[in-house]
């Protein structure tokens, strides 16, 4: 019985690091910038590498060296960094309801690895996500993001510039592969990456808040105004059924 | 290492870790009301949305043709059932084809 255990836990973790390969490679051009950047604001390979190691935070970790150049102080590079990263309060919160049972400690384990894009993957698979793919995704999302910020400092260039600009749109790609399975399945999907998308540019281009807030509040209000649209929807049918 | 450039580095990580971590302890084994399970199912769906837009008109600057591109073909070859992992690998060749013959 334990090794059967072992075995599906194993397999589990074998099809996460399947299902992040798609995000090591779209790491790979992020971390090697901002390894690059890191070596140009200052930074040594050693805290270069220790930042990619303890925020796992992409967008947050340039934003901070941004702040550095411009002399900020850390209380304030800290508290961008909350505002930045606030948004994955939200994503933990609708993963805890995807992830199977488990012991706490493995969930204060895994909940480290969230980002946008892992959430992404898990969140779009197949009924529920279990620890063993949980650890699988995070992995070679880590791995790539950590070895990755090294390499870039030590190399100290980046890609040749066209192919780093194409590989930019690696995670973008990306989402659109996660996304339009679904929203071939389900005309709720479509309304709601419709309304998400429309919702942040508005809330971006047009300089309403700071980005950190506007694609949690983007998402909130798409997800809430398609949940009670769906509710009036069912009360309307159940009515009319009654009659 | 310049320990001040340490401590910063310790406080971005425990405020990045502490969103991350805290729905997993403060609903745990919680049956959440049916509407915020309705929401929050909708989240990711939501989320790639906004993740993807405004961003990927911004790939390259100053040309948001570029941004549409990659798009449309991702999206192409996602819609005709293609793996993640292609959808990746197409998006960036149409891309390094078009810089290449622009």
């Amino acid at each position: 019985m334990a090794d059967l255990a072992i075995g599906r836990e194993s397999s589990e973790f074998k099809r996460g690091l399947q299902a992040g390969i798609s995000i090591g490679i779209g790491y790979f051009p992020i971390a090697l910038t901002f390894g690059l950047l890191a070596k140009t604001s200052g930074l040594s390979i050693y805290e270069t590498v220790l930042m990619s190691l303890i925020v796992f935070a992409g967008a947050s970790q340039y934003i901070s060296l941004s702040l550095i150049a411009y002399g900020t102080g850390i209380f304030e590079i800290i508290l961008t960094t909350f505002i930045v990263n606030i948004r994955h309060f939200l994503m933990s919160t609708s993963l805890n309801e995807k992830c199977e049972e488990d012991h706490l400690i493995n969930k204060l384990v895994y909940s480290f690895g969230i980002t946008d894009e892992t959430f992404s993957v898990v969140a779009t698979k197949e009924g529920k996500a279990t620890t063993g793919f949980m650890f699988g995704v995070i992995s070679v999302s880590y791995f790539s993001w950590v070895v990755c910020s090294g390499v870039g400092h030590l190399i100290g260039a980046s890609l040749p510039q066209t192919l780093q600009e194409s590989m930019g749109v690696a995670l973008y790609a990306m989402f659109i592969g996660l996304l339009v399975p679904s929203m071939k399945r389900s005309a709720k999907v479509i309304f709601l990456a419709l309304l998400g998308a429309v919702f942040n540019s508005i809330f971006t281009i047009g300089h309403v808040m700071a980005q950190g807030w506007a694609i949690v509040t983007a998402t909130l209000l798409a997800s809430m105004i398609i949940e009670i649209a769906e509710v009036i929807k069912t009360r309307y049918r159940g009515v009319n059924h009654e009659d | 290492m310049k320990t001040e450039i340490v401590w910063m580095i310790i406080g971005m990580g425990l405020v990045t870790y502490i969103p991350r971590m805290l729905p997993f302890v403060l609903f745990k084994g919680k049956e959440l009301p049916p509407f915020i399970q309705g929401v929050l199912k909708n989240v990711p769906y939501a989320t790639l949305g906004a993740l993807i837009f405004p961003a990927i008109l911004f790939i390259q600057k100053g040309d948001v043709w570029y941004g549409v591109l990659g798009a449309a073909a991702a999206f192409i070859a996602a819609f005709l059932g293609a793996n993640v992992i292609v959808v990746v690998l197409g998006s960036i060749t149409v891309l390094a084809l078009y810089s290449y013959l622009m």
